[in-house]
This record gives C-alpha cells, structure tokens and sequence, in this order.
C-alpha cells in the first residue's frame, strides 16, 4: 500500500511524461536531493569525500555513458579508460593552456574533445557488432593509454608522465587541487552529475533515446523503419564518450589531482570495474548506472570496513577475502538477478505497491 | 529475530571499536600503506615485515618512544594510487608520517600531505627533487635520490672501464610509470657529459610481458643494463637477462631491484647480478638480535618470519628506524612525548644519524650516517653496488658507499623543485 499509485490522475501530457509520474516518487526524489544538497555538504569530510562520495559521483557519471552506448543501444564497450584519459588530458591541455578559464567550461569542453574522439573510435561499430565490436573498443583502450604515455606533448614535457592539476575555483572557492574544501569538490560533482542525469534521462526518452533502443533491440528491423544506422550508432558513441570525458576530467582534476595514465586509466582500474557497474546495477537503466557505481564503489570499502575494523582481521587477510567476496558476489548476480540491481528495486516496487497483501 | 540480533551485535562493535579508537590517539600513529597482494607483493612482503618488526620491537623493548607505544596499522594498497588515496584519507588524523611504499602514490600524496601538514617519508624514492627542504616542506626523500642513484651505476660503470664510456651504450630498462621514469633525465645528461649512448627501453605494469625487451637488447648489444624495476617486473627481467645470456655482473639495478626474491627464481642465472643499495643485507646487526630476543622469540613476527635479514626486510628496519628517530629527535626539541604531526615534522627536519647515533640504535655498520636540514630533504646520497651470488644465495657488498654526480643531480633538482614551486605557488623557505 506503499507504493500506492490509485487516485494519481494524470490530466495533462506532461503530467503523463514526467520523469517521476508517481507522487511517492517525486517525495522520495526531492528528500534525496534535499540531503545531497543541504545535509551532506554540512557534514562531509574529507575521508567520506575522497574515498566514497566523489568517486561514487564520478562512476556514476562514467556509468550513465557507457550504459548510454551499451545498455541502450547495444554497443559493447571496453574503452572506457582510454576515453577517460581523453577527458582527463584534454582538460590538463586546456588549463596550461587557458590559466583563467573557467573550470565548469574546461572539464565541458574536454568531454567535447572525449565526444569528438568517441565518434572516430565508433566508427567501426557500423561493419561489426558484439565480441568483435569489443576487441575493437579495447584496442581503443590501449592504443589511447599508449598515445598519452609515449608523446610527451600531453603531459606537457615532465620528467615523469605525471600530470598534476592546479588550483581552479568557482566563485571563489577552489574546487581543483589540495586546498580544495571537501564540500566544495563534493558539490561541484555533484551538480555536474544532476544536470547531467537529467539531460541523459532525457535524451534517452527522446527520439534519439529510442532510436538507440531500436538499433539494440535489432539493427536491421530498425534500419528497415528509418533509424539511420549510421547517424545513431555515431551520437550514441558522441554522447557516450562526452559523459566518460567529463568523468575522467573530474577523476583527474577534482578526484585525484595527480595522475599517471598508464596506472590511473588501466583497463582494471577504469574498464572492466565501469563494465561491471553498469551489469550489476542494470544494462538500460539510469537508476541502475547510480546503483552499480555506489555497490563498486563501497563494496570493498564497506568489506574492509567489516573485516579489519569490526572483526579484526589483518589487512592482508581481510583484501584476500575481499578479492574472493567479489568475485564471489559477481557470479551469484548474474545467476541470481541478471538484470541488476535496478530489477531487484522494480521488484521491490511492485512488492511495496501490494504490501501487506502477498497478491 | 536473527537479524535483528545480529543488528544488534554490529551496532555493539561499532561503539566498541570506535570507543578503542579514541583511547589509542594518545599514541604516536604511524599508519602502514602496505601490499602484500599483487603484482608488486613479493617486495611489499618482505618490507611490510621489517616494519612491524621494529615497531614491536621498539615497543616491547623501550615500551614504545620516550613511554609512548607507536600504533602502526597498515591498509593494504596493492600499489593502487585510489587504494593509496583512500588509506590516507582513513589514517591521515594525527597520523606523524606516511610511508608511501609507491612513487605513485607518493606524487599523489605530496599536494595533499602538504596542505593536511602530514609528514611524507619517501625512503630513496618518490618524487627526487623533493630533496629540496626549501620547496617541499612536509616531504622528505632521504638518504639517497633516484637521479643520484643513476649516477651512481654511471660511475660504478665507469670505474669498470677504466674512466671512458665514450661510445659505448646503456640501456635502460624501466618500469612504464612515474618510478621507472624518473632516472631518465638524469642518464640523458650524464650521456651527453661522459659520451654514451642512452636505450630506453620502457617495459608495461605489472612487468610480465618483457620478451620483445630483451629481443631489443640482444638486437641491440648495450655494453651494460640498468634496471628501474619493482615487484614481478624484476624476477622476470633477470630471468630473461639469464636466458639470453646477458653478462650479469653488467647489468645493475637500482635499490629497488635487489633483493632475493628478485634474484632467486633466476637459479644460478642470476649468479653475479648487480644493484645498488643503501643499507647492508644479513642479520649480524645489534637490532636483529633484538628483534629475535623481542619479537621472533615470542612468536610475535609479522608474516611468517622468513624475510628476516633478506634485503627489503633490513630496508624496513631501516626506514623504520629513520621514522622512529625523527619521534625521539622531535620529542627532545619540543620536550614533550605527546607530539603532534607538527612537531613529528620539525623532527624528521633535523634527524642526523652520525655513525655514533647508528650504534646507539643498533645500526652499527648498517648503513652509511646521514643528516636532514631544512634545505636538504634528501639525505647524505650514498649508496654502494652490491652483487649476488647464487652459489651461497647471498648478496655481496663489492664497493665503498659513493656520492652520485652531485653536480648533475643538485642542478636538476633546484630546476625541477623550482617548476614545481612556480607551479604551485610555494614560496621558497629556510632564509
């Protein structure tokens, strides 16, 4: 009875197309916004900024893009470390380049640059499809981790293939660099992730958006309807790779501040962790995408947590389990729920709508 | 009813741990960004070990420093720079120094420490130029840099052929990453002063794949090879070195690719093998027996006890000892035993371990005496080749400890702190 949805009347369209259609969804949706905005920015401090909250944002962000590629129009992806190097570099380039450049401006461009770059990479997603289409993405992967390692032009001549970000502010307060406070890294991220959520929500309930489904669900039923094949594999890799480069920028200048690419971007840091996300939260979801980066983030957080600081367990001892857990955990997913975790909340939904009646 | 029982029983622990936390901050923490896991494990061990092994010595022989027990607990890192950012931001309160154990994670730390006011002690790696006090307040390198490092092989090189390398080529092989990097500036002036000729053969984390590497070497016939290698990177490069062939005693690693495990899965391969180092391998030092005596006599050793005296373990005795001085030399300027991180710096400023300090502490011999100021953050800049020898699995000490080229190394350290300062608008301290 929860989740009770009699007595909604939609008299409108736009009523009928609002994201939140249900009242109890809108409530819920408002207090989660209230605390991300008002509460946590009052309460945060470094720790909960630096190892879950900021990274948490910044996932979510690089899971909404591939799930925009992957999830909703069905083109496998592993490159999603090279393109966050592009974000990452490409707003390293731009603030030696332009000392007094904005820094909302910089890290937007450089997902334009990471977009521009995403389209050259896409453009063999028209002859091949599926496994082939992967191999295609991680050659992408390392080929970009390469080019930011071997051309010194990048990382502007250091000795070490080290970038390091400097201090940038937003009005007034830096939101770039050591001195940064832990609030105001905290909400530059997290604005970015609102506005852009909303307009990837949008944009997925656009022509554009179902364009995408009809070239997933099946790419010759949907050329054969008039989905050019071409235009809409190309934007869904365009926008794709804008969100993963603005991701990587953050990761670079808001996240880490120094970065070396081959360790930072590594397949098994960026790639396959991003991949997992968007499988355990949901493929095709937006929920899901949030839902995926906060369970990869804070899993082994959370575990290490339990086990060396309840329990007691030697760090060592504690990560070997960690690696087994996880693993462990991945398998019982996809058996258990393989349409993530944003099916066990639609689920979860339905349940609520009943309860306390089991039918 | 289980789960509300087991809710229960997680929110008891929570207040008990929390509750043990802030009894402990009275101790002087000293937080351990460790990995036993990974790639880089076979070098995190044995060090790892060290550590602790001092730490609990320290504590149950003196009963911690000047009556205050050293806390020390480690966060696994696996080298993983977001790792490495999370156990620091976990241990960072009234933590006195952070021990990076990765030149990665130390880049990552440097801005960071520093604006926090936590001491970085990156023992003879990290970011070289931090050797200077004046740019790099809270970050110390001591006793030796990796640019002095390279110039310490090109002069042990030298002195094997006889004072002219002109025309004759080095290769390095390196780690693809800020560490493996680092001495590469240094070769290519030293190439240009002495006349040879510099390969760089960069070789990708974690270090399995080398075959075209060494193809590259036997293709190219260097008269010597140094080696910038870590973790698994080191066994197999020294096994590949072996395989093709490659005269051992002409291929010298740094410090950090010298120690058994690196040597051993070679065989008899690896028999005259060189590398630099700072300290001395074996266990007849004063702080062993005490460790035994206090430690590995109570069946207290951390791991399994079997790195004792190996050379990453006696590197963690050392680094260890060094951190623990800069406590009792902070104490005594500051006179109290309750230090605060701040006052754990103006110690670690003014750490000299003369070769009587060395003694005292059980280091007779163990290494060569060094001295902090505030100018200089990195030490005295010894360091000594030292060679395997398979047939009784021991490292040899083959020469004196030597400077590196100082007039190279200062002039790109003063170029290199001073970007960095102009970079990040520090302005210069010390008068």
């Amino acid at each position: 009875m929860i989740y009770k949805e009699t007595g909604q009347y939609k008299s409108s369209y736009k009523s009928d197309h609002a994201i939140f259609p249900l009242l109890q969804d809108k409530i819920a949706f408002s207090t989660l916004m209230f605390i991300a905005f008002l509460i946590i920015p009052f309460v945060i401090n470094s720790y909960w900024e630096k190892a879950i909250l900021v990274p948490f944002l910044i996932f979510s962000l690089a899971a909404i893009g591939l799930n925009i590629l992957t999830g909703y129009c069905g083109q496998v992806s592993l490159g999603t470390g090279g393109f966050m190097a592009v974000g990452a570099f490409s707003t390293y380039k731009i603030m030696t380049y332009f000392p007094d450049m904005n820094i909302m401006i910089i890290i937007l461009i450089s997902g334009l640059i990471t977009a521009a770059v995403g389209i050259i990479f896409g453009l063999p997603s028209l002859r091949i499809k599926g496994f082939y289409l992967a191999v295609a993405t991680l050659a992408s992967q390392f080929f970009l981790v390469w080019l930011f390692n071997k051309v010194p032009w990048f990382y502007n001549y250091s000795d070490t293939g080290q970038i390091t970000v400097s201090e940038r502010t937003m009005f007034g307060v830096p939101v770039t660099g050591a001195e940064a406070p832990s609030y105001a890294t905290y909400l530059f991220c997290l604005v970015l992730v609102v506005v852009l959520s909303f307009a990837a929500k949008n944009l997925i309930r656009s022509k554009m958006g179902r364009s995408w489904m009809a070239i997933r669900d099946m790419d010759i039923a949907a050329e054969i309807i008039g989905v050019p094949p071409l235009k809409t594999k190309l934007s869904a890799f365009a926008i794709s790779s804008f969100y993963i480069g603005v991701a990587g920028a953050l990761y670079f200048a808001v996240f880490l501040g120094a970065i070396e690419v081959t360790e930072s971007f590594d397949i098994m840091t960026i790639s396959f962790p991003v991949l997992f996300m968007i499988i355990i939260g949901g493929l095709g979801s937006m929920l899901g995408s949030f839902l995926g980066a906060a369970f990869v983030v804070t899993l082994p957080i959370g575990l290490k947590f339990l086990m060396v600081d309840m329990v007691g367990l030697s760090a060592v001892t504690a990560k070997h389990f960690e690696i087994t857990i996880w693993g462990l955990l991945m398998i019982i997913f996809l058996i258990v729920e393989p349409h993530g975790l944003a099916r066990l909340w639609s689920i979860a939904k339905e349940k609520l709508r009943r309860w306390p009646f089991p039918y | 009813m289980r789960i509300k029982q087991l809710l229960i029983g997680m929110t008891a622990s929570v207040i008990a741990v929390s509750s043990y936390v802030e009894m402990a901050i009275a101790d002087l923490k000293f937080p351990m960004l460790v990995y036993r896991t990974g790639a880089y494990a076979p070098n995190g061990i044995p060090n790892a070990d060290g550590f602790v092994d001092y730490y609990k010595m320290i504590n149950a022989r003196d009963g911690g420093i000047g009556g205050e027990k050293i806390l020390h607990p480690e966060c696994e890192t696996g080298y993983k720079t977001q790792v490495g950012v999370e156990c620091y931001e976990k241990n960072k309160k009234d933590a006195m120094v952070f021990q990076p154990m990765s030149t990665g994670i130390t880049y990552q730390l440097i801005p960071k420490a520093t604006a926090d006011g936590v001491t970085v002690y990156s023992t003879g790696y990290g970011r070289t130029s931090a050797a200077n006090g004046k740019v790099f307040k809270w970050i110390f390198n001591a006793p030796v840099t990796y640019w002095d490092g390279a110039s310490i092989a090109v002069r042990h090189i030298l002195k094997n052929n006889l004072g002219n390398i002109k025309g004759k080529k080095i290769a390095l092989v390196y780690h693809n990453s800020a560490y493996g990097k680092e001495p590469i500036r240094t070769l290519q002036t030293l190439s240009k002063k002495h006349g040879f000729k510099l390969m760089l053969l960069p070789v990708d984390h974690p270090g399995q794949e080398q075959k075209a590497t060494w193809l590259k070497i036997r293709k190219g016939r260097p008269d010597n090879v140094l080696m910038w290698g870590w973790g698994v990177m080191n066994q197999v490069a020294i096994k590949s070195a072996a395989s093709i062939k490659f005269p051992m005693d002409k291929f010298i690693g740094i410090w950090w690719s010298g120690s058994e495990n690196d040597v051993l899965p070679a065989g008899q391969g690896a028999h005259g093998y060189k590398s630099l180092t700072f300290n001395a391998p074996g266990t007849n030092y004063q702080v062993h027996a005490d460790i035994k005596k206090y430690v590995h006599d109570k069946g207290e050793a951390s791991g399994d006890g079997s790195h004792f005296g190996t050379v990453l373990y006696n590197r963690g005795l050392f680094q260890a000892m060094v951190q623990v001085e800069a406590a009792t030399v902070a104490q005594k300027i500051h006179g109290t035993s309750k230090i605060t991180p701040a006052m754990y710096r103006d110690g670690m400023e003014n750490v000299n371990l003369s070769a009587k300090r060395l003694e005292e502490l059980g280091f007779k011999d163990f290494a060569p005496p060094f001295k902090n100021s505030c100018e200089n953050h990195g030490g005295s800049g010894l360091a000594a080749v030292q060679q395997w020898d398979a047939k009784t699995k021991k490292w040899n000490m083959i020469t004196e400890y030597m400077y590196g080229d100082s007039d190279v190394v200062q002039k790109l350290i003063a170029e290199d702190s001073a970007k960095y300062a102009t970079e990040q608008k520090i302005a210069e301290r010390c008068g």
